[in-house]
């Protein structure tokens, strides 16, 4: 406290008050709503007090879009994403950072221009490439005028869901930030010990990334679990639905019954786990996000 | 910054490099490669090999009157979206940086909407903010149709965009605030020594001092408006693109002409222009980073 300002202070706390109404107003409106009957959802005005229906809503809305399933698919997609940035982005980092090879400005940069490549403008080879992992190799052999009869579909497949998503400039470049602030004595000492390079990435590096890890794991949970535009293309089996394409499924029909209370309900538990990582795992959720953005 | 104690060896590092090589290879690169041979060619209506057709699949995009309605779409959405999210987030920070009794609490919650995937939020707002329920509909109760998304384009525009704000405060918030702490405290109290109250320091001192932050979000923000998730999944979910391609962004029309087009063509012209777009982003951003302020 450098001065005592009371005017200050009070125009503070309203700041902070307003901003909190703006950005947790439509968490209570949700809330409330999910937690009313039909009626009083669509009463005018909106009243902001929760009533006892939440259960009953949740389940008819857990039963309209099927919510079980997709849960599963969900937590399962968002489990290997998850999984598979945090590995391979602290292999690639480890190529790049302790070896000296040419090679590694070529995956350096080959990593880095992928966030010049969202999926939005790629999409559709994407899909074909995923309708046929093999459509790359069978193109070039084509022009040399070869054929080949191999093909694998991952459309409809957990690992269709999830390998395109896995390839992570964010993660790599997280690590990689990380390792160059390890002295170098970290890896002269391995060496002297006798340790090769492999050692030294899962006896020594691995664990001292730890905090990287979970910063990273928590970001990415969040990231893997709200993937929209991929999923909606890729899955036609409803059997492999994810959450997010069953918010569409949620809303009420055009011209049928405006039963927003469910629709509500099942919005809450679609965003409820991202918000639980990121309230419980807050401290490493922001370190993740800020250390990987320089 | 270059290690001095590296190991030496041509294959490991690249069979540590190879499995995301590897998926980058095939759901990156190959795919833009398709891109680029769709923008420039087109396959004839009955089947058959595809033709070289240079640039007519650009010509053909530019001409599009909807086109350049998306460009219009995308640079209102990708402009004052990232213009509040980050008026907001540093009003926020500036307020949580005096470190008052209970800002911590509020610091906590600012940054819950982040966590929210666009389209959730998306399904959310179509209630909160629907003509006929939810809390606007009380606007219209004074005269129908002050307020109707479903019926006016630019109302239907303000919708998404307001989503965008929300979810994306938060993230300015987090940036600004980590900015604000890295300002050294002297600086303040030298200020304050002067004379000056807190607001004369925010604004002559804090603020001028995160130019460097607000920069980089500025960038970031603008490149997230344009081709982010978050901008397909809220437009998809809430608006579809309409009423009347009121709320069609770039990248919703590049994946609609796509799948419910079926012009590969012409949505492969559009992506190369889309790309050519955040390469400038990004250039502009790298170039920045490079002279990056720091204070200590």
């Amino acid at each position: 406290m450098i001065q005592r300002t009371p005017y200050a202070d009070a125009f503070t706390y309203a700041i902070m008050v307003i901003g909190f109404l703006l950005l947790l107003g439509p968490f209570l409106v949700v809330l409330a709503g999910a937690s009313q009957t039909m009626p009083q959802v669509n009463a005018v005005p909106f009243s902001f007090l929760p009533q006892g229906e939440f259960m009953k809503n949740a389940s008819a809305a857990w039963a309209r879009a099927d919510l079980g399933t997709a849960m599963t698919n969900s937590l399962i997609m968002a489990a290997l994403v998850t999984a598979g940035k945090v590995a391979l982005s602290a292999c690639t980092a480890f190529a790049i950072v302790f070896f000296r090879t040419p090679l590694k400005h070529v995956f350096f940069w080959s990593v880095f221009i992928t966030l010049m490549l969202p999926l939005e403008v790629r999409v559709v080879p994407t899909y074909a490439v995923a309708a046929d992992l093999f459509q790359p190799i069978k193109s070039i052999l084509g022009f040399f005028g070869l054929e080949i009869g191999i093909e694998w579909n991952l459309l409809n497949s957990y690992a269709g869901l999830t390998l395109p998503l896995i390839a992570t400039a964010t993660g790599t470049f997280l690590y990689r930030q990380f390792f160059m602030t390890l002295p170098d004595e970290l890896a002269e000492a391995a060496r002297m010990d006798g340790s090769g390079s492999v050692r030294f990435f899962f006896d020594m590096l691995l664990p001292l990334s730890r905090t990287n890890m979970l910063a990273l794991t928590t970001i990415m949970f969040v990231y893997g679990w709200n993937q929209y535009l991929w999923p909606l293309l890729m899955v036609t089996d409803p059997s492999y639905k994810t959450l997010m394409m069953s918010l569409l499924a949620l809303l009420p029909s055009d011209n049928g019954i405006p039963d927003w209370n469910v629709t509500l309900a099942g919005s809450l538990i679609i965003m409820a786990p991202p918000v639980i990582v990121v309230a419980v795992l807050q401290r490493w959720f922001v370190r993740g996000l800020v250390s990987s953005e320089k | 910054m270059e290690k001095r104690a590296v190991f030496k060896s041509w294959w490991l590092p690249v069979l540590f490099a190879l499995p995301q090589l590897v998926l980058i290879l095939l759901f990156f690169y190959w795919p833009v490669a398709a891109v680029v041979n769709w923008a420039f060619t087109l396959e004839p209506p009955f089947g058959g090999a595809a033709e070289f057709v240079g640039f007519a699949n650009f010509k053909e995009a530019l001409s599009d009157p909807f086109y350049w309605n998306s460009v219009v779409v995308s640079l209102i959405f990708a402009t004052v979206g990232p213009f509040f999210c980050i008026f907001i987030g540093l009003t926020l920070a500036l307020a949580v940086d005096r470190q008052l009794p209970g800002s911590g609490f509020f610091r906590f919650f600012y940054i819950l909407p982040f966590a929210i995937a666009g389209p959730a939020a998306g399904m959310a707002f179509r209630f909160i903010l629907s003509p006929e329920r939810g809390l606007a509909a009380s606007i219209n109760a004074l005269s129908p149709d002050l307020w109707n998304p479903a019926k006016y384009g630019s109302h239907a525009l303000a919708l998404v965009i307001i989503i965008f704000i929300w979810k994306w405060s938060g993230y300015t918030f987090i940036f600004l605030l980590a900015g604000l702490q890295s300002v050294p405290r002297a600086l303040g109290e030298a200020a304050a020594m002067d004379g000056a109250g807190p607001f004369r320091r925010a604004i002559d001192v804090q603020v001028p001092l995160l130019a460097p932050t607000l920069f980089f979000l500025l960038v970031t923000m603008m490149t997230e408006g344009f081709v982010g998730a978050d901008t397909f999944g809220i437009v998809h979910s809430v608006t579809g693109g309409g009423p009347n391609h009121g709320t069609e962004v770039m990248v919703y029309r590049i994946v609609d002409e796509a799948f419910q087009g079926l012009n590969y063509s012409g949505a492969s012209a559009q992506s190369i222009i889309l790309i050519g777009l955040i390469m400038v982003f990004t250039f502009i951003q790298f170039r920045f980073i490079e002279k990056r302020v720091h204070y200590k």
